[in-house]
């Protein structure tokens, strides 16, 4: 009798052990949930490593991720068109990607901005692409697809030269007015130039019907706003984009969702996640003129502690190719630049 | 052939113990009518007439939050786009709220797929998903109430919400980023239902935030007003694209709280540290604030906003168009 009291207790140990090793194997596996950060690509990104990921925003609208800069693909009767078309070297996956949102050739691809990330592609997907009609395609061209820039980034990418960025990236189709509009897809599309931006020659294009706006680089989930002086980019341009996108905006219900707007990097947003992004950006731009005005010199302004970037600088400040001393120093050289 | 037996015994007792041991994950509690808050005790100020401006004590903030706090004018609230902003998931629960619970089951094998809340603040609606589906890709978009999935632990349920909008930990003031994470526990007392929130936040708090709260079972399930409505107005207050912020050192209403409470202006910028019971031996070691200062004078420079125990240098009152209010801003 005390033998099988003993073996009982024996196996009521074991098992009671063994159970709660079970129990923690098996939460020690359950993976933890966490919110993903919003995190920059690398300057020089190992593309064979990366992934390309696909969703659909709303309406006829899809998001490619992870190629570069964000690119967009509006798919229906008439065909394809994409905004911005990412870097060269994923131009595989890409492609790969957009034959599974549509088998309609591309018709057209508009371009944001300048940037390598935002227009490397331009070359494989106007070849891949056609444009609605017999013969040959603008100008003489071959039968590929249109590509659509402001008259403004035109100029920039001859300014820089085809040594620098080949004539192939270069957009045939530009417009010299503030806005550009075009039915597509049962839907119109607008083209709204912005000027002094990123660059001088960027533009954010509206999708009316799916209510999307694409952004290009004025609004970056995952950076402060890059700030190229050197090719017409400025502060107060970038602000002006971002208040016409608080002005086209319409959330459906309490602030949230309606009108969707893919930014130039990072997650899909909506009014609200650019009005907390243009709160940051003029708060710190007044911060800087606030300083130019009390005649501040930018060493000083570098040297003032905390930073005017500081409660940012968590979320915003993870691009170590655009870090938010380089934005204050941008900020700072776009508000004092002599106007001609 | 007596062994066989036996070991087949031992083995079948082993995993039947081991099932029994399982049990409380598949236990399931049902959450299901119209809950109100009981206003009391740490959660009342929230839930009513709101904190006071500056007043950040016991929140476990870093110093980014509070440098944002106190660069915050709660006339930005007056924007129109900020009108309609809705209480974020980690801070509704503190609203005036009332909440309505009901499940969602699968027709034929009566599944548990979701557990739904609709949270009468803000008219949110919110869907805490029990099957097991993966939270979504970074790409996608945030919302107030985030992406919910849940699981039982005994008869508690657990909550996690990933995709979550910037907000406030504290109304207006203390901002919560876009990248919390919360972790809610749901326990259930017959009609008493505790509601326990972790927040984690990478951006703006040093230590997860911990709140609870306590609801009581309505006896008349049609006691719930689901309505909150919200149109924007805008009434030309503003220059378009004019965003309010005090530059640092320039916020005029740093010390009010403190020394109307008779507290060390350190007290009330908050941090980790002043969440602590060791924390009140340090207290009685800080000079009581005063407000308003005897000669505050505008820096001739922008002064560094308050560094975490160096208090504060207020600048004179009186901020100007759209100066915050001494009773704070939306009172719910």
């Amino acid at each position: 009798m005390k033998n099988l009291f003993l073996k009982i207790s024996t196996f009521a140990a074991v098992t009671v052990f063994a159970s709660a090793a079970f129990a923690v194997l098996i939460s020690a596996q359950q993976p933890q949930i966490r919110t993903p950060r919003q995190m920059p690509m690398p300057a020089n990104p190992d593309f064979s490593k990366l992934e390309v990921q696909t969703l659909h925003v709303q309406g006829n609208i899809h998001l490619i991720a992870g190629a570069g800069g964000n690119i967009v693909v509006q798919a229906g009767d008439d065909g394809v068109l994409m905004v911005d078309t990412g870097y060269d070297k994923m131009s595989d996956k890409v492609m790969a990607a957009l034959k599974k949102i549509s088998t309609k050739p591309i018709r057209d691809i508009v371009l944001t901005t300048l940037a390598d990330d935002h227009t490397g592609a331009n070359e494989v997907f106007v070849k891949a692409g056609s444009v609605n009609q017999a013969g040959p395609g603008l100008g003489g061209r071959p039968n590929t697809a249109d590509l659509i820039g402001s008259g403004d980034l035109l100029r920039i990418m001859t300014e820089i030269g085809p040594d620098k960025i080949s004539v192939n990236r270069w957009p045939p189709k530009t417009f010299l007015t503030p806005r550009m509009d075009f039915y597509m897809n049962d839907e119109p599309v607008i083209i709204m130039h912005i000027p002094e931006a990123n660059t001088g020659g960027d533009s954010m294009v509206w999708f009316r019907r799916s209510d999307v706006v694409v952004t290009g680089d004025i609004f970056d989930e995952t950076s402060f706003p890059h700030i190229d002086l050197e090719h017409g980019g400025g502060i107060n341009g970038i602000i002006e984009g971002l208040n016409q996108l608080l002005e086209i905006t319409v959330p459906k219900h309490l602030q949230e969702g309606g009108t969707m707007v893919v930014p130039g990097h990072g997650r899909i947003s909506d009014e609200h996640d650019v009005l907390e992004y243009r709160d940051m950006v003029t708060i710190i731009r007044n911060r800087v003129q606030n300083a130019i005005n009390k005649k501040m010199t930018l060493a000083q302004i570098k040297a003032t502690k905390p930073s005017y970037t500081y409660e940012y600088e968590l979320r915003f400040g993870n691009n170590k190719a655009w870090t938010p001393e380089m934005f204050v120093e941008a900020i700072y050289k776009s508000l004092t630049a002599a106007k001609p | 052939m007596q062994n066989v037996s036996r070991v087949a015994v031992m083995l079948f007792l082993f995993f039947a113990v081991m099932l029994i041991g399982s049990i409380p994950a598949f236990a399931q509690v049902d959450l299901t009518g119209v809950w109100n808050p009981n206003v009391q005790d740490e959660d009342n100020p929230e839930r009513l007439q709101g904190p006071s401006l500056v007043e950040f004590v016991g929140l476990p903030i870093n110093d980014q939050a509070r440098v944002w706090g106190l660069s915050y004018r709660s006339s930005r609230l007056s924007l129109s786009e900020h009108q309609c902003q809705v209480h974020v998931v980690e801070y509704i629960h503190r609203g005036p709220m009332a909440m309505r619970m009901w499940e969602e089951r699968d027709l034929i094998t009566g599944q548990l797929i979701a557990i739904h809340e609709n949270i009468n603040t803000y008219e949110q609606f919110r869907t805490i998903w029990m099957d097991g589906r993966p939270h979504p890709s970074e790409y996608a978009p945030h919302t107030w109430m985030g992406f919910s999935t849940g699981v039982w632990e005994g008869n508690m349920l657990t909550v996690t919400t990933t995709h979550v909008k910037q907000g406030w930990h504290r109304r207006e003031n203390i901002p919560a980023s876009d990248e919390v994470t919360v972790i809610e526990h749901y326990v259930k007392h017959g009609n008493t239902l505790v509601h326990i929130s972790v927040t984690e936040d990478p951006i703006f708090l040093a230590e997860p935030l911990i709140k609870s709260e306590d609801f009581t079972l309505s006896a008349d399930p049609n006691n719930f007003n689901p309505f909150w409505p919200c149109e924007y107005t805008d009434e030309g207050e503003f220059a378009r694209g004019t965003v309010p912020s005090y530059f640092a050192g320039e916020n005029p209403y740093v010390a009010q709280y403190a020394a109307e409470h008779n507290l060390p202006q350190e007290v009330t910028l908050g941090g980790a540290e002043t969440m602590y019971p060791e924390y009140r031996t340090k207290v009685k070691s800080l000079p009581v604030a005063v407000y308003p200062p005897a000669a505050a004078a505008t820096p001739a420079t922008p002064a560094p906003a308050a560094p975490r125990g160096g208090g504060a240098a207020p600048a004179p009152a009186g901020g100007g168009r759209g100066a915050a209010t001494p009773a704070g801003g939306r009172g719910q």
